[in-house]
């Protein structure tokens, strides 16, 4: 039979059908896992972040170990590929990418977004990775070096990005709500509160 | 250094042909199809009745202008149910069965 033949649709309906009569997946637990999947999103990296702005202790522990990390916020990391997490510094950004397919961190992320599974974000990404990035709108001091990790099926990544000016004594649930999926892919950077168009470390700070 | 005729057609870090493509940054959400295609992968997993790295073959070896073509989602449908009768979980028969009933 040529799978590729057939309308995607009728080959779900058609695999769905079998694996319930089959009592291998059921109705009940398809739907119980599409809650699951979308109850991750990135709301739990940027709290995991938010905290290691914060909190030393749990910073150390989510650059040593991110699934121990995840999981000590209650995240759900069960079945998922071990997480690492890549600290960015002034003098170091990190991007990352999956040039093979999609890998991507999604107990802490949620689903990837389309971009990221594109063949140009994939081919681009490990060859000129300034000027992908220019295509958010972020720019980088020349002298920081970029450093592009390929997720793979077996190891995930996320960005530990650099905490903005601006933002001492605020708390850590105040400081997630800075951080967004792509400062955690790396294509931004955390915007200095009240200047979200700008992704450049050189941007003005705004007047208080 | 130029590997772009021995690379497998999934491996794009770096190929010419995508080079000067700009990224689509748009969001698309996923639609029921895409969903319950992941969320059937994910069950077969827990389950144990098929590994991530199986999907990925049947992605893999998916033909190039079929791998183009087909979406993210509809690539990987194609993998489960290439998996599932491999594995002997679902016959060719049945699945004929099941399609003629949809």
């Amino acid at each position: 039979m040529n799978l590729l033949a057939l309308e995607p649709e009728r080959l779900l309906g058609a695999v769905r059908a079998l694996l319930a009569a089959k009592g291998i997946a059921s109705p009940a637990e398809i739907a119980e896992r599409i809650a699951a999947t979308d109850a991750a999103s990135p709301a739990q990296g940027a709290r995991m972040v938010a905290i290691a702005w914060t909190d030393p202790e749990f910073r150390a522990l989510m650059l040593a170990d991110g699934t121990r990390a995840a999981e000590s916020l209650a995240i759900p990391m069960r079945g998922a590929p071990p997480l690492g997490v890549l600290e960015n510094t002034p003098d170091l950004h990190h991007l990352v990418v999956c040039t093979l397919c999609s890998c991507y961190p999604r107990a802490v992320l949620g689903y990837p977004p389309f971009w990221y599974k594109s063949a140009a974000y994939r081919a681009r990404a490990v060859r000129d990775p300034r000027g992908l990035i220019a295509e958010w709108g972020t720019t980088l001091p020349p002298a920081t070096k970029i450093r592009v990790v390929d997720s793979t099926a077996d190891y995930r990544w996320m960005v530990l990005p650099l905490r903005p000016a601006g933002t001492e004594n605020w708390p850590a649930d105040r400081l997630a709500t800075l951080v967004r999926e792509t400062d955690m892919i790396g294509v931004t950077l955390v915007a200095t509160p009240g200047d979200h168009a700008l992704n450049s470390f050189a941007s003005p700070r705004p007047q208080a | 250094m130029d590997h772009e005729g021995l690379r497998a057609h999934h491996d794009l870090g770096g190929a010419q042909k995508y080079l000067c493509q700009g990224i689509d940054q748009a969001a698309h959400a996923l639609t029921d199809f895409d969903k319950e295609v992941d969320a059937i992968r994910g069950v077969l997993g827990a389950k144990g009745v098929m590994t991530v790295d199986e999907l990925r073959r049947g992605i893999e070896s998916l033909p190039e202008a079929d791998y183009h073509r087909l979406t993210y989602y509809q690539r990987w449908i194609c993998s489960i149910a290439d998996n599932l009768l491999a594995r002997g979980v679902i016959t060719e028969a049945e699945l004929a069965a099941a399609l003629a009933e949809s």
